[in-house]
């Protein structure tokens, strides 16, 4: 969504949070030198304002990124791009600060019937595939999975389950279903039949289609554990 | 004054920010033991590997110095567990302020390690009768009955007799512990919401 400045997103996080978001995760889009600068002061105000955690992204491609968002008071940063280009950056960051500190975000879709992570957005092609990838970076000492189906994502037609699910019993870092969702019921598949351990959505909080207490009141109805 | 013990074991940031956003005044970072002791509330922090941190306290010389204060101290995440018996971590002997050793948690199917997320805090009396599902320590005063608080962790401290809330996560281990003028959590109250907050509060009026 266009936020117009940094206020309106620290905003929507403390509105988000105070509605009882668990946890929050800002991408930065901005490409330039003078965007990277205002997504730190950012995340500085963010880290003052709200009181749950969150996880900063987009662009982070070096050892000397993550420190500085760390700096800001990121609680976890998340690498895509770079990681699959340089994949001893999560080493790298793992190692100093912590697989807490680490999600690695793999954004794949279907090609010839296998999984494969791509980069830009979707745009671009990789030669990694998603389970082995995914497995890798675990073992490299990503903390946590965010994967998100470039097949899926903006569909609003729900997540590939049997994926997650797939994913869940391959690695032992817990997984965060993203891109797809278009309904509390899709939420709900994820976190039961995907084994999921959390699910991240966007446009449908943003646009006030499904209010986060109506979702997790909804979860709890079904005995899917949320806070309340 | 509140200090919070600066012996560089990670990110004090969301500490600092938790307390202004409670409405602390005059929050201080220091190693020095004077004015630890003339501090109101100490807080001990913490990230990272518990014998590395454990080693870092030893040498800003409060490894001796933190167990006799006698203020309100509160430990959070590795500070709580630095203030146990010892760590599997590392294998480390910590201060001993509570009996309790650290273990690292048994990963399993449905288990995963770390430990990272929301979870639950019970009382520990339940299991011996007592009829209130609400936290009786002053800690907790104010909150519902099985609040949910945030953590990030491999390695728990084991029930002891100075447990005040408990959580399971394949085991079930000291969420929180006290005894006299020392509190720790295993939890990060700084990233709990709400819960977490009124924690924090009630900290410091204790």
């Amino acid at each position: 969504m266009g936020l117009r400045d940094v206020g309106d997103a620290v905003d929507l996080g403390a509105r988000y949070a105070a509605e009882g978001a668990d946890e929050l995760v800002y991408l930065d889009i901005s490409a330039s030198v003078e965007g990277r600068k205002t997504f730190c002061d950012l995340v500085s105000r963010v880290a003052e304002k709200i009181n749950i955690p969150f996880t900063v992204g987009g662009g982070i491609s070096t050892l000397d990124d993550a420190a500085r968002l760390l700096d800001a008071g990121a609680d976890k940063i998340s690498v895509n791009t770079a990681a699959i280009y340089n994949p001893g950056l999560i080493d790298a960051i793992a190692g100093k600060y912590g697989s807490q500190f680490v999600v690695i975000a793999i954004d794949a879709r279907v090609v010839s019937g296998r999984w494969m992570a791509t980069t830009h957005g979707g745009r671009t092609a990789t030669d990694r595939e998603l389970f082995s990838w995914a497995l890798e970076a675990q073992n490299r000492g990503a903390g946590e999975l965010l994967f998100t189906s470039m097949d899926h994502d903006g569909t609003r037609d729900g997540y590939p389950c049997e994926t997650y699910a797939a994913l869940a019993d391959a690695l032992s870092i817990p997984i965060i279903a993203s891109g797809g969702a278009g309904c509390i019921q899709h939420i709900a598949d994820v976190l039961t039949a995907g084994k999921a351990d959390a699910a991240l959505a966007a446009s449908i909080f943003h646009s006030g289609e499904i209010p986060i207490p109506v979702l997790k009141q909804e979860l709890r109805k079904q005995n899917i554990p949320v806070r309340l | 004054m509140i200090a919070i013990v600066d012996y560089d074991a990670g990110n004090i940031r969301s500490v600092v920010n938790a307390l202004s956003r409670v409405g602390a005044q005059d929050v201080i970072l220091t190693s020095d033991a004077a004015r630890l002791r003339a501090a109101d509330k100490v807080i001990l922090p913490g990230v990272g590997e518990a014998s590395t941190a454990m080693k870092a306290l030893q040498s800003c010389g409060l490894a001796e110095v933190i167990p006799t204060l006698t203020q309100p101290v509160l430990g959070i995440c590795v500070g709580a567990q630095l203030m146990c018996a010892g760590s599997e971590e590392g294998d480390v002997r910590c201060m001993g302020i509570f009996p309790a050793e650290v273990r690292r948690f048994i990963e399993t199917a449905t288990e995963k390690v770390p430990h990272m997320g929301w979870n639950s805090l019970q009382e520990p009396s339940l299991s011996s009768g007592a009829k209130s599902r609400v936290l009786s320590s002053p800690l907790f005063a104010g909150l519902d009955e099985g609040p949910y608080v945030y953590f990030v962790h491999s390695y728990y401290p084991e029930i002891c007799a100075d447990t005040i809330a408990t959580a399971t996560h394949g085991v079930t281990f000291s969420a929180a512990l006290s005894r006299d003028n020392f509190f720790a959590c295993q939890f990060h109250p700084e990233k709990s919401g709400p819960v977490g907050e009124t924690i924090l509060k009630n900290f410091l009026s204790i």
